[in-house]
């Protein structure tokens, strides 16, 4: 498959006030495909959201280039092909929720038809059609967070980046948003995905590979192919190769793969 | 027209009311606690009263005699008699004093809103400029801060003068007023243009917004609550800055000049200059009440903050 995004060489470096310098990303290379669904994992402070936010050209790496298509990411943001969800919802507080919808596409000038059409489709996606009167502080944690995807899928970007979306959310809750997510992803084809998380079954069960980061300077440790069947379902979550693949992401966590799960790889073999 | 007129206001009270977010009585219960405060103040005057007039203006306490003649009628007239001073003419044979009163009241309040409005726009073209270009901030905020320090009545007369000779001299008014009044506007709007959260600045990065689209539609409303702090501290300075601006004017129409002449005579009669100040005061009350109005009908999106 092409692949959209090239990530290569990318360092970040940021100067503290104190005369400190943090290394927050150290040569990081990752290219990902049309329509892909990639995690980035790892600890807090690995670099995950700095990873994020080169992509986005919400900040520049120190060295290095983002590639969109061949072209800058600059451009890329130029041209609007990315959708940005932050970990907490970031909606406008003084708008409702249709309005919060229409933001980008108020600034991305659509008529006023189109604007009111698409926002109300995107509502009955994250199913809240009927809160579009609402304001944010009426909905619940979750809720708004659906508010702030619809609003991200409203103007069709090319590349989704989400940012522990769901980081604050209950496990239930989690787990409902992660099928809405996976079912959005799946009827709009072609839409690349580049999603963080804490989380290893979030993780595991969203991505069709996961990069697992460590920190202190934050590195790329590890990519993880997830070849579980689609579409998914609570089913996955019982699969034997779901426990398989949360074990080595979380192995890859740890950086104890090679010693402790020799024995495990042999008897797994042993099985097939 | 007319019928409809009473019906359809009713309609739209209603309609606000059931979009309103989940009842607040907030508003009933500060009015009900003003009510309180009002009626303990109107106790304790006329209570004061009595006492020192059935101690004979002054009582001892520990060995040292304290002079209660500030509460003798002459001082500190009844509430009543001020009351009834509104009915009597305040010179022979003029009209009665609420009469004089209320021209005076609209001859201020028109210079304090020309003043309120000046002062805004001033002090909100400032917060703008101010957002948007540190340099513009640091080299001049310390003169703003400045301006305030200076005593008004110091750059009242100067100001008179600068306008006489333009040949609009009542212009002076509300220019001192907005001198008052652009100050608190320029602070708190500044501090809700930039109070911005990192990442709703990085939404309208991703949308590649321009600098102007994340003004009107991020910085602006963002700032709206301590617009309207400000606003509001601004109408109750724009009432007193006007009053003050009357007095080097040489405008006689005024509240400010009605208080000077009322002063003079206090001896004779107290009671005029207390009706002048009690209506002086209901102006600021009654304009600042009107920006809360307004405010709650354009802020409805923060309960958190309204209380
Ligand atoms: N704007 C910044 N200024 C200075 N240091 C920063 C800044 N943003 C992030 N960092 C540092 O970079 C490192 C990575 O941060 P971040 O990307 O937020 O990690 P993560 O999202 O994985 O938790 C951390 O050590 C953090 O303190
Ligand atoms: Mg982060």
């Amino acid at each position: 498959m092409a692949s959209v995004i090239s990530i290569s060489n990318v360092n970040k470096i940021f100067r503290a006030a104190d005369g400190l310098s943090v290394t927050a990303l150290q040569d990081i290379n990752l290219e990902i495909s049309q329509g892909e669904f990639i995690s980035f994992i790892g600890p807090s402070g690995c670099g995950k959201s700095t990873l994020l936010r080169v992509i986005a050209d919400l900040i520049q790496a120190s060295s290095g280039t983002v590639t969109v298509n061949g072209k800058p990411a600059a451009e890329a943001r130029k041209n609007r092909e990315y959708g940005f969800v932050f970990q907490n919802a970031t909606l406008y507080d003084w708008r409702t929720v249709i309005k919060n919808v229409q933001l980008p596409l108020e600034i991305m000038k659509y008529s006023k038809e189109e604007r009111d059409a698409r926002a109300r489709e995107m509502l009955k996606l994250v199913e809240l059609q009927d809160f579009a009167e609402k304001y944010p502080y009426q909905l619940s944690g979750g809720m708004q967070q659906r508010v702030s995807i619809a609003r991200a899928l409203a103007f069709q970007p090319k590349i989704l980046l989400m940012d522990e979306p769901f980081g604050a959310l209950d496990e239930m809750t989690r787990e409902r948003m992660n099928n809405e997510l996976l079912s959005i992803w799946a009827r709009l084809k072609d839409m690349t995905v580049i999603f963080v998380t804490h989380s290893i079954a979030e993780a595991v069960y969203l991505s069709s590979r996961v990069v697992v980061m460590s920190p202190r300077p934050g590195k790329i440790s590890e990519i993880i192919d997830i070849d579980l069947p689609r579409p998914r379902g609570p089913e996955t979550r019982d699969m034997d190769a779901f426990f398989h693949y949360t074990s080595e992401v979380r192995h890859a966590l740890r950086g104890t793969k090679p010693v402790d799960r020799s024995g495990a790889v042999i008897r797994d073999g042993a099985i097939e | 027209m007319t019928d409809s007129a009473p019906s359809r206001e009713s309609q739209l009270a209603a309609v606000a009311r059931a979009d309103r977010p989940p009842a607040d009585y907030s508003g009933l219960r500060t009015a009900l606690i003003s009510l309180a405060i009002v009626v303990v103040l109107l106790l304790f005057w006329e209570g004061m009263k009595a006492f020192s007039a059935a101690n004979n203006y002054a009582v001892t306490i520990g060995g040292t005699e304290i002079d209660l003649t500030i509460f003798n009628n002459s001082q500190l007239p009844h509430l009543g008699d001020i009351a009834a001073s509104f009915m009597e003419p305040a010179q022979r044979n003029g009209p009665p004093l609420y009469q004089t009163l209320l021209d005076a009241v609209s001859f201020t309040l028109v210079s304090a809103i020309q003043g309120f409005l000046i002062g805004a726009g001033i002090g909100f073209a400032l917060a703008v400029l101010f957002a948007h270009f540190g340099f513009l901030s640091r080299g001049l905020m310390p003169f703003v801060v400045a301006s305030q320090t200076v005593p008004i009545l110091a750059i009242a007369p100067m100001i008179v003068i600068w306008f006489g000779r333009a040949g609009n001299s009542q212009m002076a008014i509300p220019v001192i007023a907005a001198y008052l009044t652009f100050f608190p506007v320029t602070i708190y709007t500044l501090r809700g243009l930039t109070s911005v959260p990192a990442t709703a600045v990085e939404l309208m990065e991703t949308y590649a917004a321009s600098k102007l689209e994340i003004l009107v539609k991020l910085r602006l409303p963002n700032a709206i609550p301590q617009i309207f702090t400000a606003l509001k501290i601004a109408a109750t300075s724009s009432v007193v800055g006007a009053i003050i601006g009357e007095l080097p004017s040489g405008f006689q129409n005024g509240l400010g000049i009605a208080i000077l002449n009322f002063a003079r005579y206090y001896n004779q009669s107290p009671e005029r200059l207390w009706a002048t100040i009690f209506v002086a005061g209901l102006v600021g009350i009654l304009f600042f009440a009107f920006i809360a109005l307004v405010e709650r009908l354009v802020v409805r999106w923060k309960p958190k903050e309204s209380s």
